[in-house]
Protein backbone atom coordinates (compact mmCIF):
# COMPACT_ATOMS: atom_id res chain seq x y z
CA UNK A 1 0.00 0.00 0.00
CA UNK A 2 2.83 2.40 0.66
CA UNK A 3 4.96 1.50 -2.14
CA UNK A 4 3.39 4.26 -4.87
CA UNK A 5 4.55 7.18 -2.15
CA UNK A 6 8.18 5.65 -1.54
CA UNK A 7 8.31 5.04 -5.17
CA UNK A 8 6.88 8.80 -6.22
CA UNK A 9 9.49 9.82 -3.66
CA UNK A 10 12.44 8.31 -5.11
CA UNK A 11 11.42 9.44 -8.80
CA UNK A 12 11.88 12.53 -6.87
CA UNK A 13 15.73 12.58 -6.89
CA UNK A 14 16.33 11.26 -10.07
CA UNK A 15 16.56 12.88 -13.09
CA UNK A 16 13.67 13.23 -16.05
CA UNK A 17 15.53 10.99 -18.06
CA UNK A 18 15.80 8.09 -15.02
CA UNK A 19 12.59 8.68 -14.16
CA UNK A 20 11.04 7.33 -17.83
CA UNK A 21 13.61 4.89 -18.24
CA UNK A 22 12.85 1.09 -18.67
CA UNK A 23 13.93 -0.36 -17.17
CA UNK A 24 13.41 1.09 -14.30
CA UNK A 25 16.08 2.24 -12.13
CA UNK A 26 15.84 1.32 -8.61
CA UNK A 27 19.48 2.45 -7.76
CA UNK A 28 20.67 5.69 -9.15
CA UNK A 29 22.54 9.14 -8.20
CA UNK A 30 20.34 11.35 -5.95
CA UNK A 31 19.74 14.87 -7.59
CA UNK A 32 18.11 17.85 -6.15
CA UNK A 33 17.41 18.98 -9.25
CA UNK A 34 13.65 18.36 -8.85
CA UNK A 35 13.08 20.38 -6.17
CA UNK A 36 15.19 23.40 -6.89
CA UNK A 37 13.77 23.91 -10.04
CA UNK A 38 9.98 23.32 -8.88
CA UNK A 39 10.82 25.93 -6.26
CA UNK A 40 12.49 28.75 -8.89
CA UNK A 41 8.94 28.05 -10.84
CA UNK A 42 8.60 31.55 -9.32
CA UNK A 43 4.56 30.45 -8.73
CA UNK A 44 4.98 27.30 -6.68
CA UNK A 45 5.30 28.90 -3.47
CA UNK A 46 2.45 31.26 -4.41
CA UNK A 47 0.47 27.58 -4.82
CA UNK A 48 1.61 26.37 -1.52
CA UNK A 49 1.16 29.84 0.39
CA UNK A 50 -2.73 29.46 -0.81
CA UNK A 51 -3.02 26.12 0.75
CA UNK A 52 -1.24 27.06 3.62
CA UNK A 53 -3.58 30.27 3.79
CA UNK A 54 -6.82 28.68 2.62
CA UNK A 55 -6.68 25.99 5.30
CA UNK A 56 -6.17 27.68 8.31
CA UNK A 57 -8.58 30.49 7.69
CA UNK A 58 -10.96 27.85 6.77
CA UNK A 59 -10.03 25.61 9.93
CA UNK A 60 -10.21 28.77 12.21
CA UNK A 61 -13.34 30.20 10.97
CA UNK A 62 -15.11 26.92 11.09
CA UNK A 63 -13.73 26.27 14.45
CA UNK A 64 -14.85 29.57 15.81
CA UNK A 65 -18.45 28.96 14.73
CA UNK A 66 -18.48 25.31 16.29
CA UNK A 67 -16.96 25.96 19.70
CA UNK A 68 -19.75 27.72 20.78
CA UNK A 69 -22.46 25.61 19.08
CA UNK A 70 -21.09 22.52 20.35
CA UNK A 71 -20.50 23.92 23.72
CA UNK A 72 -24.65 24.72 23.62
CA UNK A 73 -25.48 21.40 22.18
CA UNK A 74 -23.16 18.96 24.62
CA UNK A 75 -23.96 20.80 27.69
CA UNK A 76 -27.35 22.07 27.54
CA UNK A 77 -29.15 19.98 25.35
CA UNK A 78 -32.33 21.51 24.24
CA UNK A 79 -35.42 19.09 22.60
CA UNK A 80 -34.06 20.27 19.34
CA UNK A 81 -30.71 19.91 19.96
CA UNK A 82 -30.91 16.21 18.45
CA UNK A 83 -33.15 17.25 15.33
CA UNK A 84 -30.17 19.82 14.48
CA UNK A 85 -27.55 17.61 14.64
CA UNK A 86 -29.20 15.29 12.23
CA UNK A 87 -30.10 18.09 10.30
CA UNK A 88 -26.25 19.25 10.26
CA UNK A 89 -24.91 16.17 9.38
CA UNK A 90 -27.86 15.94 6.79
CA UNK A 91 -26.40 18.59 4.66
CA UNK A 92 -23.18 16.88 4.21
CA UNK A 93 -24.78 14.40 2.43
CA UNK A 94 -26.08 17.18 -0.01
CA UNK A 95 -23.40 15.82 -3.41
CA UNK A 96 -21.49 18.95 -4.21
CA UNK A 97 -21.80 17.91 -7.72
CA UNK A 98 -25.34 19.14 -7.09
CA UNK A 99 -24.92 22.43 -6.54
CA UNK A 100 -21.80 23.44 -8.17
CA UNK A 101 -23.52 25.22 -11.01
CA UNK A 102 -25.31 27.73 -8.29
CA UNK A 103 -22.01 28.12 -6.35
CA UNK A 104 -20.08 28.56 -9.23
CA UNK A 105 -22.88 31.35 -10.45
CA UNK A 106 -22.70 33.07 -7.05
CA UNK A 107 -18.82 32.82 -7.00
CA UNK A 108 -19.25 34.72 -10.13
CA UNK A 109 -21.34 37.14 -9.22
CA UNK A 110 -20.10 38.12 -5.48
CA UNK A 111 -16.70 38.30 -7.25
CA UNK A 112 -15.31 35.43 -5.00
CA UNK A 113 -14.35 33.26 -7.76
CA UNK A 114 -10.62 32.47 -7.60
CA UNK A 115 -10.16 34.33 -4.56
CA UNK A 116 -8.80 32.73 -1.39
CA UNK A 117 -11.90 34.25 0.61
CA UNK A 118 -14.07 32.48 -1.80
CA UNK A 119 -12.35 29.11 -0.94
CA UNK A 120 -12.32 29.47 2.76
CA UNK A 121 -15.52 30.42 2.82
CA UNK A 122 -16.84 27.20 0.73
CA UNK A 123 -14.47 24.87 2.71
CA UNK A 124 -15.19 26.58 6.44
CA UNK A 125 -18.90 25.92 5.37
CA UNK A 126 -18.81 22.49 4.25
CA UNK A 127 -16.22 21.14 6.71
CA UNK A 128 -18.23 22.88 9.72
CA UNK A 129 -21.04 19.62 10.17
CA UNK A 130 -17.84 17.59 10.96
CA UNK A 131 -16.21 19.89 12.90
CA UNK A 132 -19.34 20.40 15.10
CA UNK A 133 -19.98 16.72 15.52
CA UNK A 134 -16.38 16.02 16.44
CA UNK A 135 -16.36 18.71 19.03
CA UNK A 136 -19.33 18.01 20.30
CA UNK A 137 -18.54 14.47 21.19
CA UNK A 138 -15.20 15.58 23.14
CA UNK A 139 -17.45 18.21 24.65
CA UNK A 140 -19.66 15.39 25.85
CA UNK A 141 -17.43 14.10 27.66
CA UNK A 142 -16.12 17.05 29.86
CA UNK A 143 -17.09 16.58 33.51
CA UNK A 144 -19.88 18.67 33.63
CA UNK A 145 -19.59 19.14 37.75
CA UNK A 146 -16.69 21.45 36.88
CA UNK A 147 -18.68 23.80 34.79
CA UNK A 148 -21.63 23.59 36.58
CA UNK A 149 -20.04 24.27 39.93
CA UNK A 150 -18.09 27.70 38.08
CA UNK A 151 -21.45 28.67 36.84
CA UNK A 152 -22.74 28.92 40.14
CA UNK A 153 -19.84 30.62 40.97
CA UNK A 154 -21.30 33.59 38.66
CA UNK A 155 -19.16 32.95 35.91
CA UNK A 156 -20.83 34.00 32.32
CA UNK A 157 -21.05 31.84 29.78
CA UNK A 158 -18.29 33.35 27.78
CA UNK A 159 -15.82 32.93 30.84
CA UNK A 160 -16.67 29.12 31.32
CA UNK A 161 -15.86 28.51 27.69
CA UNK A 162 -12.89 30.64 27.67
CA UNK A 163 -11.41 29.62 31.23
CA UNK A 164 -13.24 26.64 31.93
CA UNK A 165 -13.69 24.22 29.01
CA UNK A 166 -10.99 25.48 26.62
CA UNK A 167 -8.00 24.57 28.41
CA UNK A 168 -10.21 20.86 29.79
CA UNK A 169 -11.01 20.33 25.75
CA UNK A 170 -7.64 21.62 24.02
CA UNK A 171 -6.58 18.13 22.78
CA UNK A 172 -10.41 17.54 21.35
CA UNK A 173 -9.92 20.84 19.78
CA UNK A 174 -6.70 20.14 18.37
CA UNK A 175 -7.61 16.77 16.61
CA UNK A 176 -10.57 18.72 15.50
CA UNK A 177 -8.68 21.35 13.78
CA UNK A 178 -6.03 18.75 12.69
CA UNK A 179 -8.94 17.08 10.62
CA UNK A 180 -10.51 19.95 9.44
CA UNK A 181 -6.85 20.91 8.09
CA UNK A 182 -6.36 17.77 6.02
CA UNK A 183 -9.85 17.57 4.33
CA UNK A 184 -9.01 21.40 3.26
CA UNK A 185 -5.57 20.74 1.98
CA UNK A 186 -6.93 17.69 0.15
CA UNK A 187 -9.61 18.96 -1.09
CA UNK A 188 -9.82 18.68 -4.81
CA UNK A 189 -13.18 19.17 -6.45
CA UNK A 190 -14.24 22.92 -4.94
CA UNK A 191 -10.78 24.02 -5.75
CA UNK A 192 -10.73 22.32 -8.80
CA UNK A 193 -14.27 24.05 -10.25
CA UNK A 194 -13.92 27.48 -8.16
CA UNK A 195 -9.91 28.28 -8.31
CA UNK A 196 -8.21 29.19 -11.26
CA UNK A 197 -4.92 30.85 -10.68
CA UNK A 198 -4.66 33.59 -8.32
CA UNK A 199 -6.11 31.28 -5.79
CA UNK A 200 -5.44 27.94 -6.51
CA UNK A 201 -4.28 25.33 -4.08
CA UNK A 202 -1.68 22.60 -4.35
CA UNK A 203 -4.31 20.19 -5.47
CA UNK A 204 -5.09 22.25 -8.27
CA UNK A 205 -1.18 23.11 -9.52
CA UNK A 206 -0.42 19.45 -9.42
CA UNK A 207 -3.82 18.84 -11.55
CA UNK A 208 -1.84 21.59 -13.98
CA UNK A 209 0.71 18.17 -14.84
CA UNK A 210 -2.23 16.26 -16.30
CA UNK A 211 -1.29 18.00 -19.53
CA UNK A 212 0.27 16.11 -21.74
CA UNK A 213 3.13 18.28 -22.75
CA UNK A 214 3.55 18.84 -19.19
CA UNK A 215 4.93 15.03 -18.50
CA UNK A 216 7.78 15.75 -16.23
CA UNK A 217 7.80 12.36 -13.85
CA UNK A 218 10.80 13.51 -12.03
CA UNK A 219 9.54 17.25 -11.57
CA UNK A 220 5.81 16.18 -10.75
CA UNK A 221 7.08 13.75 -7.92
CA UNK A 222 9.19 16.60 -6.38
CA UNK A 223 6.46 18.98 -6.37
CA UNK A 224 4.14 15.73 -4.82
CA UNK A 225 6.08 14.68 -2.34
CA UNK A 226 6.24 18.23 -0.97
CA UNK A 227 2.55 18.78 -1.48
CA UNK A 228 1.28 15.62 0.60
CA UNK A 229 4.60 15.97 2.99
CA UNK A 230 2.93 18.14 5.55
CA UNK A 231 -0.66 16.13 5.34
CA UNK A 232 1.46 12.59 5.46
CA UNK A 233 3.00 13.74 8.59
CA UNK A 234 -0.58 15.57 10.67
CA UNK A 235 -2.57 12.62 9.31
CA UNK A 236 0.05 9.89 11.48
CA UNK A 237 0.24 12.09 14.45
CA UNK A 238 -3.64 11.79 14.57
CA UNK A 239 -4.51 8.81 13.62
CA UNK A 240 -6.73 7.51 16.67
CA UNK A 241 -8.64 10.95 16.94
CA UNK A 242 -9.63 11.21 13.23
CA UNK A 243 -11.62 8.14 13.36
CA UNK A 244 -14.33 9.64 15.33
CA UNK A 245 -14.16 12.60 13.33
CA UNK A 246 -14.83 10.46 10.00
CA UNK A 247 -17.39 8.41 11.46
CA UNK A 248 -19.55 11.16 12.87
CA UNK A 249 -18.54 9.91 16.58
CA UNK A 250 -20.12 6.49 15.60
CA UNK A 251 -16.95 4.68 15.92
CA UNK A 252 -14.64 5.75 18.88
CA UNK B 1 -36.36 14.24 54.78
CA UNK B 2 -34.21 15.39 51.87
CA UNK B 3 -30.78 14.43 51.53
CA UNK B 4 -28.72 17.59 50.86
CA UNK B 5 -27.11 15.56 47.59
CA UNK B 6 -30.36 15.24 46.09
CA UNK B 7 -32.00 18.88 47.09
CA UNK B 8 -28.84 19.96 44.48
CA UNK B 9 -28.97 17.48 42.24
CA UNK B 10 -32.92 18.46 41.57
CA UNK B 11 -31.68 22.03 41.54
CA UNK B 12 -29.32 21.32 39.12
CA UNK B 13 -32.06 19.37 37.05
CA UNK B 14 -34.22 22.52 37.37
CA UNK B 15 -32.15 24.97 36.68
CA UNK B 16 -29.46 23.23 33.44
CA UNK B 17 -26.17 23.31 34.89
CA UNK B 18 -25.85 25.86 37.51
CA UNK B 19 -28.01 28.34 35.76
CA UNK B 20 -30.02 28.72 32.24
CA UNK B 21 -27.90 29.43 29.42
CA UNK B 22 -29.34 31.20 26.32
CA UNK B 23 -27.87 28.53 23.64
CA UNK B 24 -29.65 30.19 20.55
CA UNK B 25 -27.17 32.54 20.38
CA UNK B 26 -24.53 30.09 20.85
CA UNK B 27 -26.00 27.90 18.05
CA UNK B 28 -27.46 29.81 15.79
CA UNK B 29 -24.60 31.42 13.62
CA UNK B 30 -23.68 28.02 12.46
CA UNK B 31 -27.36 26.82 11.90
CA UNK B 32 -28.29 30.13 10.68
CA UNK B 33 -25.00 30.17 7.55
CA UNK B 34 -25.66 26.22 7.16
CA UNK B 35 -29.18 26.36 6.23
CA UNK B 36 -28.54 29.23 3.76
CA UNK B 37 -25.46 27.46 1.96
CA UNK B 38 -27.66 24.37 2.15
CA UNK B 39 -31.06 25.47 1.38
CA UNK B 40 -30.31 28.59 -1.45
CA UNK B 41 -28.30 26.88 -3.82
CA UNK B 42 -30.49 23.55 -3.46
CA UNK B 43 -33.43 25.91 -4.25
CA UNK B 44 -31.19 27.90 -6.92
CA UNK B 45 -30.33 24.09 -8.69
CA UNK B 46 -33.96 23.20 -8.42
CA UNK B 47 -35.20 26.93 -10.56
CA UNK B 48 -32.42 26.78 -13.05
CA UNK B 49 -33.56 23.15 -13.72
CA UNK B 50 -36.87 24.09 -15.12
CA UNK B 51 -35.25 27.04 -16.95
CA UNK B 52 -33.52 27.41 -20.40
CA UNK B 53 -30.28 28.78 -19.19
CA UNK B 54 -26.94 29.17 -21.50
CA UNK B 55 -23.98 30.89 -20.08
CA UNK B 56 -23.02 31.64 -24.14
CA UNK B 57 -26.14 32.51 -25.35
CA UNK B 58 -28.27 34.65 -23.30
CA UNK B 59 -31.01 34.80 -25.89
CA UNK B 60 -31.82 31.40 -24.78
CA UNK B 61 -33.94 32.15 -21.49
CA UNK B 62 -37.09 31.60 -20.16
CA UNK B 63 -39.29 28.40 -19.16
CA UNK B 64 -38.59 25.35 -19.64
CA UNK B 65 -40.76 23.53 -18.17
CA UNK B 66 -39.64 19.59 -18.24
CA UNK B 67 -37.64 20.33 -20.96
CA UNK B 68 -34.16 19.46 -19.16
CA UNK B 69 -35.46 16.89 -17.82
CA UNK B 70 -36.80 14.96 -21.42
CA UNK B 71 -33.50 15.67 -22.91
CA UNK B 72 -31.32 14.26 -20.50
CA UNK B 73 -33.94 11.05 -19.80
CA UNK B 74 -33.54 10.79 -23.80
CA UNK B 75 -29.97 11.51 -23.62
CA UNK B 76 -27.98 8.09 -23.55
CA UNK B 77 -24.79 9.31 -21.72
CA UNK B 78 -26.99 9.68 -18.64
CA UNK B 79 -28.04 6.24 -18.27
CA UNK B 80 -23.99 5.54 -18.87
CA UNK B 81 -22.72 8.19 -16.49
CA UNK B 82 -25.44 6.52 -13.85
CA UNK B 83 -24.14 2.99 -14.50
CA UNK B 84 -20.45 4.54 -13.94
CA UNK B 85 -21.26 6.01 -10.63
CA UNK B 86 -22.69 2.92 -9.43
CA UNK B 87 -20.36 0.64 -10.88
CA UNK B 88 -17.03 2.98 -9.47
CA UNK B 89 -19.19 2.96 -5.70
CA UNK B 90 -19.85 -0.94 -5.87
CA UNK B 91 -16.44 -2.33 -7.06
CA UNK B 92 -14.60 0.60 -4.71
CA UNK B 93 -16.64 -0.82 -1.73
CA UNK B 94 -16.20 -4.28 -2.14
CA UNK B 95 -12.28 -3.90 -2.41
CA UNK B 96 -12.12 -1.22 0.66
CA UNK B 97 -14.62 -3.00 2.62
CA UNK B 98 -13.32 -6.61 2.07
CA UNK B 99 -9.71 -6.18 2.07
CA UNK B 100 -10.14 -3.87 5.09
CA UNK B 101 -12.21 -6.17 7.41
CA UNK B 102 -9.08 -8.68 6.52
CA UNK B 103 -6.68 -6.39 7.14
CA UNK B 104 -8.15 -5.29 10.32
CA UNK B 105 -8.42 -8.47 11.72
CA UNK B 106 -4.62 -9.13 10.53
CA UNK B 107 -3.24 -6.17 12.42
CA UNK B 108 -5.22 -7.01 15.57
CA UNK B 109 -2.41 -9.77 16.31
CA UNK B 110 0.49 -9.10 17.25
CA UNK B 111 3.59 -8.72 15.13
CA UNK B 112 6.93 -7.25 15.15
CA UNK B 113 6.61 -3.52 13.43
CA UNK B 114 2.97 -3.51 13.68
CA UNK B 115 2.63 0.05 14.79
CA UNK B 116 4.91 1.11 11.56
CA UNK B 117 3.50 -1.32 9.32
CA UNK B 118 -0.25 0.73 10.17
CA UNK B 119 1.27 4.40 9.60
CA UNK B 120 2.28 3.14 6.11
CA UNK B 121 -0.86 1.05 5.54
CA UNK B 122 -3.15 3.96 5.99
CA UNK B 123 -0.83 7.15 4.26
CA UNK B 124 -2.55 6.78 1.34
CA UNK B 125 -5.49 8.67 2.49
CA UNK B 126 -3.80 11.53 3.35
CA UNK B 127 -2.66 11.64 0.21
CA UNK B 128 -4.43 14.22 -2.40
CA UNK B 129 -6.31 12.79 -4.34
CA UNK B 130 -4.58 15.01 -8.10
CA UNK B 131 -1.09 13.79 -6.47
CA UNK B 132 -2.48 9.93 -6.14
CA UNK B 133 -4.37 9.91 -9.23
CA UNK B 134 -1.12 11.36 -11.59
CA UNK B 135 1.20 9.34 -9.32
CA UNK B 136 -0.59 6.04 -10.41
CA UNK B 137 -1.51 7.05 -13.80
CA UNK B 138 2.20 8.10 -14.99
CA UNK B 139 4.92 6.61 -12.89
CA UNK B 140 2.81 3.32 -12.32
CA UNK B 141 0.44 2.43 -15.18
CA UNK B 142 1.89 4.11 -17.83
CA UNK B 143 1.78 1.52 -21.17
CA UNK B 144 5.49 2.35 -22.15
CA UNK B 145 7.77 3.70 -19.13
CA UNK B 146 5.39 2.61 -16.40
CA UNK B 147 6.09 0.23 -13.74
CA UNK B 148 3.94 -2.85 -14.31
CA UNK B 149 4.64 -2.52 -18.07
CA UNK B 150 8.39 -3.07 -17.00
CA UNK B 151 7.14 -6.03 -14.61
CA UNK B 152 4.81 -7.40 -17.30
CA UNK B 153 7.71 -7.58 -20.30
CA UNK B 154 9.97 -8.86 -17.80
CA UNK B 155 7.75 -12.31 -16.86
CA UNK B 156 6.60 -12.75 -20.60
CA UNK B 157 3.28 -11.25 -20.30
CA UNK B 158 0.82 -8.75 -22.65
CA UNK B 159 1.59 -5.26 -21.21
CA UNK B 160 -2.04 -3.86 -20.04
CA UNK B 161 -2.91 -0.77 -21.37
CA UNK B 162 -4.29 0.49 -18.38
CA UNK B 163 -6.51 3.61 -19.62
CA UNK B 164 -6.73 2.47 -23.11
CA UNK B 165 -7.78 -0.77 -22.56
CA UNK B 166 -9.75 -0.82 -19.54
CA UNK B 167 -9.93 2.37 -17.89
CA UNK B 168 -12.95 2.42 -15.76
CA UNK B 169 -10.87 -0.80 -13.92
CA UNK B 170 -8.16 1.67 -13.77
CA UNK B 171 -9.64 4.27 -12.27
CA UNK B 172 -11.40 1.84 -9.25
CA UNK B 173 -7.58 0.81 -8.65
CA UNK B 174 -6.83 4.27 -8.21
CA UNK B 175 -9.50 5.34 -6.01
CA UNK B 176 -9.82 1.89 -4.09
CA UNK B 177 -5.87 2.74 -3.33
CA UNK B 178 -7.44 5.97 -1.42
CA UNK B 179 -10.69 4.69 0.56
CA UNK B 180 -9.30 0.87 1.57
CA UNK B 181 -6.68 2.67 4.21
CA UNK B 182 -10.28 4.95 5.42
CA UNK B 183 -12.10 1.58 5.84
CA UNK B 184 -9.38 -0.30 7.60
CA UNK B 185 -8.29 2.34 10.40
CA UNK B 186 -12.28 3.05 10.82
CA UNK B 187 -12.58 -1.19 11.26
CA UNK B 188 -9.02 -1.55 13.31
CA UNK B 189 -10.61 1.18 15.91
CA UNK B 190 -13.68 -1.16 15.94
CA UNK B 191 -12.04 -4.01 16.74
CA UNK B 192 -9.75 -2.77 18.98
CA UNK B 193 -12.68 -2.23 21.55
CA UNK B 194 -13.48 -5.77 21.35
CA UNK B 195 -13.62 -7.45 24.73
CA UNK B 196 -10.10 -9.10 25.56
CA UNK B 197 -11.92 -11.71 27.82
CA UNK B 198 -14.74 -12.94 24.80
CA UNK B 199 -11.81 -13.36 22.97
CA UNK B 200 -9.91 -15.25 25.58
CA UNK B 201 -13.31 -17.44 26.33
CA UNK B 202 -13.66 -18.26 22.90
CA UNK B 203 -9.98 -19.75 22.22
CA UNK B 204 -10.19 -21.41 25.50
CA UNK B 205 -13.81 -23.13 24.12
CA UNK B 206 -11.77 -24.11 20.98
CA UNK B 207 -12.17 -21.56 18.48
CA UNK B 208 -9.95 -21.26 15.93
CA UNK B 209 -8.55 -17.66 14.57
CA UNK B 210 -11.38 -18.27 11.52
CA UNK B 211 -13.83 -19.01 13.75
CA UNK B 212 -13.26 -15.97 15.44
CA UNK B 213 -12.99 -13.88 12.30
CA UNK B 214 -16.21 -14.84 11.72
CA UNK B 215 -18.04 -15.57 14.40
CA UNK B 216 -16.55 -12.85 16.82
CA UNK B 217 -15.01 -10.06 14.59
CA UNK B 218 -17.00 -9.70 12.12
CA UNK B 219 -20.16 -9.39 14.42
CA UNK B 220 -18.42 -6.72 16.41
CA UNK B 221 -17.54 -5.01 13.56
CA UNK B 222 -20.87 -4.94 12.15
CA UNK B 223 -21.64 -1.35 12.96
CA UNK B 224 -18.64 -0.28 11.62
CA UNK B 225 -18.76 -1.45 8.37
CA UNK B 226 -22.14 -0.14 8.18
CA UNK B 227 -20.60 3.49 9.17
CA UNK B 228 -17.93 2.78 6.43
CA UNK B 229 -20.35 1.88 3.44
CA UNK B 230 -22.41 5.01 3.80
CA UNK B 231 -19.31 7.12 4.38
CA UNK B 232 -17.76 6.14 1.54
CA UNK B 233 -20.91 5.95 -1.02
CA UNK B 234 -21.46 9.53 -0.01
CA UNK B 235 -17.78 10.37 -1.14
CA UNK B 236 -17.34 8.40 -4.02
CA UNK B 237 -20.54 8.87 -5.58
CA UNK B 238 -18.73 12.27 -6.03
CA UNK B 239 -15.55 11.13 -7.48
CA UNK B 240 -14.60 13.73 -9.66
CA UNK B 241 -10.50 15.03 -8.85
CA UNK B 242 -9.27 11.39 -9.97
CA UNK B 243 -11.55 11.24 -12.91
CA UNK B 244 -10.36 14.76 -14.16
CA UNK B 245 -6.42 14.28 -14.14
CA UNK B 246 -6.67 11.34 -15.47
CA UNK B 247 -8.92 10.05 -18.52
CA UNK B 248 -11.33 13.38 -18.42
CA UNK B 249 -13.93 11.12 -18.68
CA UNK B 250 -12.98 9.07 -21.74
CA UNK B 251 -11.94 7.31 -23.55
CA UNK B 252 -15.57 8.18 -24.98
CA UNK B 253 -17.56 8.55 -22.03
CA UNK B 254 -16.16 5.39 -20.18
CA UNK B 255 -14.78 6.55 -17.63
CA UNK B 256 -17.65 9.72 -17.17
CA UNK B 257 -19.51 9.34 -13.90
CA UNK B 258 -22.48 11.35 -12.99
CA UNK B 259 -20.19 14.14 -11.47
CA UNK B 260 -17.85 14.97 -14.37
CA UNK B 261 -21.00 14.67 -16.43
CA UNK B 262 -22.33 17.14 -14.36
CA UNK B 263 -19.07 19.83 -14.83
CA UNK B 264 -18.67 18.88 -18.28
CA UNK B 265 -21.87 20.24 -19.32
CA UNK B 266 -22.02 23.19 -16.96
CA UNK B 267 -18.69 23.99 -17.15
CA UNK B 268 -17.35 23.27 -20.04
CA UNK B 269 -20.35 23.25 -22.62
CA UNK B 270 -22.29 26.25 -20.27
CA UNK B 271 -25.31 24.87 -20.25
CA UNK B 272 -26.98 25.93 -17.30
CA UNK B 273 -30.43 24.20 -17.57
CA UNK B 274 -29.10 20.62 -18.13
CA UNK B 275 -26.43 20.45 -15.94
CA UNK B 276 -28.78 21.52 -13.19
CA UNK B 277 -31.29 18.85 -13.95
CA UNK B 278 -28.44 16.40 -13.99
CA UNK B 279 -27.78 18.11 -10.49
CA UNK B 280 -31.22 17.00 -9.42
CA UNK B 281 -30.68 13.57 -10.52
CA UNK B 282 -27.44 13.26 -8.24
CA UNK B 283 -28.81 14.61 -5.39
CA UNK B 284 -32.06 12.42 -5.56
CA UNK B 285 -29.49 9.82 -5.45
CA UNK B 286 -27.40 10.60 -2.96
CA UNK B 287 -30.70 11.03 -0.78
CA UNK B 288 -31.51 7.28 -0.92
CA UNK B 289 -28.12 6.24 0.39
CA UNK B 290 -28.17 9.17 3.15
CA UNK B 291 -31.53 8.09 4.36
CA UNK B 292 -29.77 4.87 5.51
CA UNK B 293 -26.64 6.62 7.05
CA UNK B 294 -28.82 8.99 8.70
CA UNK B 295 -31.23 6.09 10.38
CA UNK B 296 -27.77 4.40 11.59
CA UNK B 297 -26.19 7.32 13.19
CA UNK B 298 -29.84 8.83 14.59
CA UNK B 299 -29.91 5.00 16.32
CA UNK B 300 -26.97 5.51 18.23
CA UNK B 301 -26.98 9.40 18.71
CA UNK B 302 -27.68 9.65 22.93
CA UNK B 303 -28.92 13.43 23.31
Amino acid sequence: MFFPIVWMFAASFKTEVEAIATPPLFLFTPTLENYREVFARADYLGFALNSVVVSLGATVAALALAIPAAFAMALYPTKRTRGTLLWMLSTKMLPPVGVLVPIYLIARETALLDTRTGLIIMFALSNLPIVVWMLFTFFKETPKDIIEASRIDGASVLQVITVVLLPLVTPGIASTALLSIILCWNEAFWSLNLSAHDAAPLTAFIASFSAPEGLFWAKLSAASTMAIAPILVLGWASQRQLVRGLTFGAVK
Amino acid sequence: MQTPKAILAGLAQRRGLGGRVATLPLVGPSVVLLLVFSLVPLAMTLWFSFQRYNLLNPAISGFAGLANYRFLLEDSSLYSALLVSVGLVLAVLAISVGLGTVLAALFETRFPGRGIARVLMISPFFVMPTVSALIWKNLLMHPVNGLFAWICRSLGLPVIDFFGAIPLTAVVIIVAWQWLPFAFLILLTALQSLDEETLEAASIDGAGPLAVFFHIQIPHMGRAISVVVMMETIFLLSVFAEIYVTTSGGPGLATTNLAFLIYQRALLAFNVGGASAAGVIAIILANIMAAFLLRSVARRLDV
